[in-house]
């Protein structure tokens, strides 16, 4: 399914806040049709490298390319239609509080596109339903859904304009594992379905397991290895072995 | 170029329908007008065959399109067959048959008097329902209020000297500042159309009476509730959003006691030192314009304003203070705590909680105006 084809590549990324260096030269690549699963301990930097992928923070030395485009040669309406093929879920799902689930996903669409209300109304619909949804969860505020609903609708939100990647941050904390699970298996279904990349920064080893075509590890402001599951099992790093093979890390079936 | 995306051949009654090209967000636009004008042309089709045989992209908005033509068809009585399906598209295409089979019914269209009397309804029962919550509160502050005396060790020292730093000692400057430029406008006003009778000395009094009894306290209440009384909504609302307040309760705390006790007190307290801070000053400016605009020497204007006024007119202002800060108070804890998770109901409630207490002043103000006058003071 994944193709070599590179949709994010990362090389010696450099990202620090005051004096303190988090990304010490980083490299990463995310294939095309990939899900990837990005861990590293609490406080190792992986939003930070989502985020600086994103935009959200600068970074000070490196290139980032996503679809083979540096994102630093872009002026604004350039990097706006970059921004436009990514969508983002973040860990709080940050969902726009004072709009309804269905006004949250319509918001990109209806600042991007000039549709009709009606199909505004079937597309943002057909979206809360392509996340599992009911339709009548479309009026309620975020205030009124719970952490697993709210987590689906900002899913929505970001396919909301169908978009070639998407960023998920832990996209499964907070979930009992039920809807973790279910969760797992929304993203991968949804990955088959729109063909998406999808870059996931998690600490979900079961997600590790049942979804991530690859994963890539960032250890001390690098990634120390990349590559499958089996790969990280047979890894005979420190860091990797006690995560991986930890107490809480045992191999356990596939979900697929 | 549209005429591409989409062709028609219609043959007796079968029609033939070639989708082609890129069927994506960009031109969703377009595709559905021309969704739309396709279904309404062959109507009267008995069968419909879709072919996605030339399909080059599809996306959720092309493949939601391709699903309602054949929806349409299907609700005139034809039946429509897709055909050509890739199995790169299938899977979406299968997603998408699914979605939006429970098409709620369109709102009704409401009348505008009915709107606006449910308006002015829900707003009335507004009115209401915050009077209880304040009443409530009130009892459940006279409580705390009980039991601290019974227990002094359960005040909360600390805080309420907190408190009363940020909504009396920082507020000083400010409440200064504006009462003496009102006290020094009001008797400017007054010496310039008080000359016209020749009854510039009256000025005194008026500035006196007007500063002690009324302007003193209700500028101070109006600064107050606009500085601290929308802090402590917002406070206490953002506690609210993020569970503080339950976590308060369940560690045994009474967040009555624990948050609004000390907040209250501290405006109780620093509410009359204001007051007083600021009718000194207000009469100050008000001295100094009578010397420099009016000709009116200190001495001339002290004496004056001796005669003027009396001990109760001091009273009158200062016995209200307390009261109209228990209502900013009040109004600002219950509003911050009716605070529900949005955004827009933290920025609501803050406004509210200034209008409020602001109103609510005055109204108090017409009270005591009227219970004064009735003791003779």
């Amino acid at each position: 399914m994944a193709s070599n084809q590179t949709v994010i590549s990362v090389r010696d990324l450099v990202v620090g806040f005051g004096e303190a260096t988090v990304l010490d030269h980083a490299n990463l690549d995310v294939f095309e049709g990939e899900i990837l699963g990005f861990v590293g301990g609490s406080g190792a930097g992986k939003s930070v490298l989502m985020r600086t992928i994103i935009g959200l923070f600068p970074k000070r030395n490196g290139t980032i390319e996503v679809f083979g485009t540096d994102l630093a040669s872009l002026n604004e309406p350039q990097r706006r239609s970059i921004e436009r093929r990514w969508g983002v879920l973040f860990q709080q799902g940050a969902l726009f509080s004072s709009l309804t689930a269905l006004q949250n996903v319509q918001f990109p669409i209806r600042e991007y596109l000039d549709l009709s209300p009606r199909l505004l109304d079937e597309i943002a619909l057909a979206k809360l339903e392509m996340v599992g949804l009911d339709a009548d969860v479309g009026g309620k505020y975020p205030a009124e859904l719970s952490g697993g609903m709210i987590k689906r609708v900002a899913l929505a939100r970001a396919l909301a304009l169908d978009p070639e990647i998407v960023f998920l941050d832990e996209p499964t904390s907070g979930l009992d594992p039920i809807s973790a699970a279910a969760f797992d298996e929304l993203i991968h279904t949804l990955q088959r379905t729109l063909g998406l990349s999808v870059f996931m920064v998690t600490h979900d080893l079961d997600s590790l397991h049942a979804v991530c075509d690859r994963i890539a590890v960032l250890f001390e402001g690098r990634v120390i290895a990349a590559g499958p599951i089996e790969a990280m099992l047979a890894s005979e790093h420190p860091w990797l072995k006690s995560y991986f093979r930890g107490k809480r890390g045992r191999p356990r079936p596939s979900l697929n | 170029m549209s005429g591409s995306l989409l062709t028609g051949t219609a043959d007796g009654d079968r029609v033939a329908l070639a989708v082609a090209g890129t069927w994506t967000a960009d031109r969703a636009a377009e595709l559905e007008r021309m969704v739309d004008e396709t279904a309404q042309r062959y109507e009267d089709a008995r069968t419909v065959e879709i072919d996605l045989g030339r399909l080059e992209r599809l996306d959720t908005f092309g493949a939601w399109l391709i699903e309602r033509l054949k929806r349409d068809f299907a609700a005139r009585g034809s039946t429509p067959h897709i055909i050509g399906l890739s199995d790169t598209d299938r899977a979406l295409m299968e997603e998408v048959r699914l979605v939006n089979r429970s098409r709620e019914e369109g709102s009704a269209s409401s009348n505008r008097i009915l709107v606006a009397l449910d308006g002015i309804g829900r707003a009335m029962a507004e009115i209401g329902w915050s009077l209880i919550l304040m009443a409530h509160l009130l009892g459940a502050l006279t409580m705390v209020v009980l039991g601290t005396i019974a227990h002094p060790s359960r005040l909360r020292l600390t805080s309420i000297v907190h408190h009363l730093e940020r909504v009396g000692w920082r507020a000083v400057p400010v409440v200064l500042l504006s009462t003496f430029l009102i006290g020094g406008i009001i008797a400017q006003q007054g010496i310039f159309h008080f000359r016209a009778f020749g009854a510039e000395v009256y000025v005194v009094d008026m500035v006196g009476i007007l500063v002690l009894r009324e302007v003193g306290v209700l500028l101070v209440c109006v600064m107050v509730a606009g500085r601290s009384g929308s802090a402590y909504t917002a406070e206490l609302g953002a506690m609210k959003m993020r569970e503080e307040v339950d976590a308060l309760r369940t560690m045994g705390f009474d967040p009555v006691e624990v948050l609004v006790l000390p907040r209250i007190v501290a405006l109780v307290v620093a509410v009359p030192m204001l007051t007083f801070l600021g009718s000194m000053a207000a009469l100050y400016g008000a001295g100094l314009v009578c010397w420099l605009y009016g000709g009116m020497t200190p001495d001339i204007f002290l004496s004056r304003l001796r005669e003027a006024i009396w001990l109760p007119t001091f009273a009158v202002g200062m016995i209200k203070a307390p009261f109209m800060a228990l209502v900013i108070g009040l109004v600002a804890c219950v509003e911050g705590f009716e605070v529900d998770g949005s955004a827009t109901s933290l920025g609501l409630k803050t406004t509210a909680s200034v209008v409020k207490s602001i109103f609510l002043v005055i109204v108090l103000d017409g009270f005591f105006a009227m219970f004064f006058a009735a003791i003779g003071m």
